[in-house]
């Protein structure tokens, strides 16, 4: 079958599937097994409600609970055990994490990710609350509100094409057709450079491919914080004699700091998972090494579950911090 | 605040002209990669794509007429015609016969060939070579210009990347693969999520603040956890790689923010409404359809948006559950970045790919701004 065909089937298939479960099992609730008539009506209608939250929740629990849930304690488990041959498996206890630290690569990777993390939400923070800040203060702000947010919409694919054009390096008696050497050379530099290969270095080239995307974020969040901030603050500043940078960091800052963490949060969960641009741009060579693709390394190209769950679950140890933080934040704002 | 004292003009300068500089910085990049699919192979290998803009001067190999085209005037075999035959006309500055000396002749001059004979260009492109005896040769003579061209972009590198069939690195086939993990990866969540959120938000039961804490917390699950348990689950159920896999993979990944955003929103709705149709007898069924539903919209279009973005660009889910070794179900991403590996160097094929593929979340953004703004602030400012 055509997979088109097999797309509107399975829009249909699933967008029926969803509605008729939903609209029988409530009908069958109503109707059959808890009737809201005869001598038991109100009973029956208590116990009704009791039991439908579950129906309205059965899928998305189902769901959650296979795709995110139980892989999380299946990859624990996977990073404890060995493939054997013919779909057996044998407990090792650490050993896929002894031999994972004993990988200069897995080393080389965990360094590269702190560093993301220590750079890309700084950066996206900073260039945020810079274009939030100021294009509120033009006319045609939204415009240029806009065009920063734009990345966002461009796949991290996309993004590593067209940054790869802008750190492009032609040898040096032939014009450079990339931005990046283009300007080097203009301002005097004496060989162009192949950014994506100088050891170190190469990894702030691709992080500046994640604050280009991720700073149109910062910026809609903290522009909208901006925005909250009672003006009565900000006068009373003024007519103390504050100015304007003391109005920005003395008195507009500090009411947006919970704002703040949660857009460095939230960018660090991103750099956490980022894959498709290293992937993309040099595949992990030249000492630019991240977590997600040695994970991808590892599971897919050595085939080799165990220290590839143990990468992973890294990854979830990183993670986790940032998780306790979240849950904990909303279970305070329910009470 | 434009109504506070002390707003100061040169300030107002410093602020739009950063802000200027900040844009163009952004801009910049994808303008480089939008500008360059328009020209072709040799204009990017040649010269940057902000030289493309404006007139600009190159060094040109053309060829005149070959001898066939001779015709006898007065005693003497001429051949007429112009330089640039059927493409844009330049301004020629200076010219040459060799290519050692490419700069010895002004337009007008008048230049000896070695073989004899002689050739006069003219500005326009516009030449005449005379000789007293027939020219003979194939192949025309070589005139070696330096003119400034106006700038020039072509089309056809769509053409080959979307519409050629014979091009099988095309997108065409990956485009409609795209779409086709992308529609039902974003609809289906939406449904399923929406009852899940109005459960969550307007039902009273045991357990449920429980419940919203592990959305919460699956929210930033890594997805790279799953990978390889969901691909050992899809072999065993035995939809091995394929669309199936790659929907209900991505049906279980957008959920935790489906139902976040869904039921931020909800919980926001008025009360009165929603207790009044309790009171007028509705079911809870008839209240998510008819109420809650059609009042939720901005919320479900946030987060369709999203979801829609998402899948559309996303790699890795594709990669692990979808595309097989028979490559028929690769995804434009997937496709880039093979071009990438094969194709580093041609760079009209990559700009255009690439191009192709950004097209459609750029339109959507532009179109729907606005519920993506929203979505972004009821997801992250709570």
């Amino acid at each position: 079958m055509h997979p088109a065909l097999q797309g509107l089937l399975t829009i249909i298939i699933g967008v029926g599937g969803c509605v008729s479960y939903f609209y029988f099992s409530n009908q069958f609730l109503d109707k059959v097994l808890l009737p809201a008539t005869g001598p038991n009506a109100g009973r029956n209608i208590n116990r009704a409600n009791l039991i439908r939250p579950w129906l309205f929740l059965f899928p998305a629990i189902v769901a959650l609970g296979l795709y995110l849930a139980y892989p999380v304690f299946e990859t624990m488990r996977l990073s404890l055990t060995e493939r054997l041959p013919g779909n057996q498996s044998q407990f090792v206890g650490l050993a896929n994490y002894q031999q994972m630290t004993a990988d200069p690569k897995f080393w080389e990777a965990l360094k590269n990710n702190m560093l993301w993390l220590l750079v890309v939400p700084a950066l996206s923070t900073v260039f945020g609350l810079l274009a939030a800040q100021l294009s509120d203060r033009v006319r045609w702000g939204n415009i240029a509100k806009s065009i920063i947010f734009m990345p966002m919409a461009i796949s991290f694919v996309g993004a590593a094409v067209i940054w790869k054009l802008v750190y492009d390096t032609r040898p040096i008696e032939q014009e450079q057709i990339g931005v990046l050497n283009a300007i080097y050379l203009y301002f005097g530099g004496a060989e162009p450079n192949t950014w994506l290969t100088m050891p170190f270095w190469n990894s702030f080239f691709l992080m500046a491919v994640l604050v280009w995307i991720q700073t149109g974020f910062a910026m809609v969040i903290l522009s909208a914080a901006l925005r909250g901030i009672p003006e009565e603050t900000i006068e009373a500043g003024i007519v103390d004699g504050a100015n304007p940078l003391q109005i920005f960091f003395k008195i507009k800052v500090p009411q947006i700091k919970g704002t703040i963490v949660v857009v460095w949060t939230t960018i660090t969960i991103v750099v956490l998972k980022v894959f498709d641009i290293v992937f993309a741009m040099t595949n992990g060579q030249w000492e630019t090494q991240v977590l997600a693709n040695y994970m991808y390394d590892k599971m897919f190209r050595a085939n080799d579950w165990g220290v590839g769950s143990a990468s992973a679950m890294i990854i979830m140890l990183l993670v986790m911090p940032i998780l306790i933080w979240n849950v904990y934040n909303a279970k305070k704002e329910m009470r | 605040m434009d109504n506070i004292a002390g707003q100061k003009s040169s300030l107002v300068w410093a602020v739009n002209l950063s802000l200027i500089a900040l844009v163009l910085l952004w801009l910049f990049p994808t303008a480089g990669l939008l500008v360059s699919s328009f020209r072709t192979g040799d204009q990017i290998a040649t010269s940057g794509w902000w030289k493309s803009m404006v007139a600009s001067e190159q060094n040109l190999t053309l060829r005149t007429a070959p001898s066939g085209e001779q015709v006898e005037q007065n005693g003497k075999f001429t051949i007429q015609g112009n330089l640039f035959d059927g493409e844009k006309a330049s301004d020629i500055s200076v010219w040459g016969i060799s290519s050692r000396a490419i700069a010895d002749f002004k337009p007008g001059d008048t230049a000896q060939l070695k073989k004899g004979g002689a050739v006069t260009v003219l500005a326009n492109g516009d030449y005449k070579i005379e000789h007293d005896e027939a020219l003979t040769g194939k192949r025309g003579t070589r005139i070696f210009v330096t003119a400034t061209r106006a700038p020039e972009f072509t089309t056809a590198n769509y053409q080959k990347v979307l519409f050629d069939s014979g091009n099988r690195e095309g997108m065409a086939k990956a485009f409609f693969n795209t779409l086709t993990v992308t529609i039902p990866a974003t609809i289906i969540p939406i449904l399923i999520a929406a009852f899940a959120a109005y459960a969550l938000a307007w039902m009273d039961f045991p357990g449920r603040a429980l419940l919203i804490a592990c959305v919460v917390a699956l929210l930033v699950v890594p997805l790279q956890l799953a990978l390889i348990p969901l691909l050992k689950f899809h072999n065993q159920i035995g939809i091995g790689k394929g669309y199936i896999g790659v929907w209900l993979a991505h049906t279980g990944f957008g959920l935790p923010l489906a139902i976040y955003l869904l039921r931020n929103y909800m919980v926001g709705l008025p009360r009165d409404i929603i207790e009044n149709a309790r009171v007028d007898g509705a079911t809870e069924f008839q209240i998510f359809t008819k109420i809650i539903l059609p009042l939720s919209f901005p919320a479900l279009a946030s987060f369709a948006i999203f979801q829609f973005l998402w899948t559309w660009n996303d790699l890795l889910v594709s990669l692990v559950f979808l595309i097989d070794s028979t490559g028929e179900t690769t995804v434009m991403t997937k496709q880039i970045v093979e071009l990438l590996g094969t194709r580093g160097g041609n760079w009209e094929i990559l700009a255009t790919s690439a191009f192709v593929s950004i097209a459609v979340p750029l339109m959507v953004f532009f179109a729907m701004q606005k519920y993506l703004v929203r979505g972004l602030l009821a997801g992250s400012v709570k």
